[in-house]
């Protein structure tokens, strides 16, 4: 299985998830640079945190129009899987492949500490090593976090079971204490925490691992023997 | 060679947590009769079009496209030679 790490000008986090996936799974991973025209080679897309563009005018905002993000559109409608961690979740909202916004904390605190979430639905390919209602310490930074949609968009999130993670202590006053949601499909996930910097306990929790296990798991379970190397 | 300006503010059923602490400072340095504030973006164009009513709708393609963020900000724009 082999994972794309996107670098977009001001991504941060970059490092963190290339070596979350090699030190967590030993799969191949690439970094790629935000002009990149092809994504075909890979099957997990992960859009990494950070400031991309300098989070000019609204965070996410200029990289949706990175070519980059054609590519991962296209991989979207194609099934791959695609993970937006914290800048990586307010691009893909911006690109409207996941719906909402992420507006300013509501307490205008930049928030950087771990939070307890609630694995809501451990359904999809990204959280099938949790167990339903689990939870897990993953850690949260970000200024910008406050998840916002309209309450029709809510009531459908819910009814499709779109809602993947909460708080437990909501940090930053997101809609319904969501954390991160997914796609209608299932296969593109964004979130504002962290699951990259909790691999190992030195790093305080390794409860982010099973995100990156269950990828792994999901795509070989979707790919037969055919694909195991 | 036209002018623009655009107007971004977070709508109005969206809390603007910016908002509310500057009109809390106001408050707190006895300015009691601020009884709402909300901050927005202010952003100048100048258009290399002196066609008003395609100026128009080319501004509001650009607020829609990325100016603006409508699931969470309003937008108006004015426009002048």
């Amino acid at each position: 299985m082999k994972f794309a790490v996107l670098v977009f000008p001001g991504s941060n986090c970059d490092i963190d998830c290339y070596k979350a996936v090699q030190e967590t799974l030993g799969e191949p991973v690439d970094y790629v640079w935000h002009t990149a025209t092809d994504l075909s080679d890979y099957d997990c897309i992960i859009v990494p945190g950070g400031f991309s563009y300098g989070d000019y005018l609204r965070c996410g905002a200029i990289s949706q129009f990175a070519p980059v993000m054609n590519e991962v559109a296209k991989a979207a409608e194609q099934g791959k899987y695609v993970l937006g961690i914290c800048n990586g979740f307010q691009i893909l909202t911006e690109a409207g492949l996941l719906p909402g916004a992420l507006r300013r904390n509501e307490s205008i605190k930049f928030r950087c500490h771990d939070t307890t979430l609630k694995v809501v639905n451990y359904k999809t390919p990204f959280t099938k090593d949790y167990a339903e209602g689990e939870e897990i310490v993953i850690p949260i930074a970000h200024g910008e976090g406050n998840y916002y949609c309209d309450e029709e968009t809510l009531a459908s999130l819910k009814a499709n079971n779109q809602i993947v993670f909460t708080y437990t202590d909501n940090p930053n006053g997101s809609v319904a204490d969501i954390a991160g949601i997914s796609n209608e499909r299932g296969n593109v996930v964004g979130m504002m925490p962290h699951p990259e910097r909790a691999v190992n306990t030195l790093l305080g929790s390794e409860d982010g691992k099973r995100m990156f296990s269950s990828i792994l798991k999901t795509w070989r379970d979707t790919h037969g023997t055919a694909s195991v190397r | 060679m036209l002018k623009a300006t655009v107007y971004v503010t977070i709508k109005k059923s969206v809390l603007d947590p910016q908002g509310v602490a500057v009109q809390g400072a106001l408050h707190s340095v006895g300015f009691q009769e601020v009884e709402s504030l909300r901050i927005g973006k202010y952003i100048e164009l100048t258009l290399d079009t002196n066609d008003r009513e395609e100026a128009g709708k080319r501004l509001k393609a650009m607020c829609e496209k990325l100016l603006a963020n409508t699931v969470i900000e309003d937008y108006r724009y004015e426009l002048e030679a």
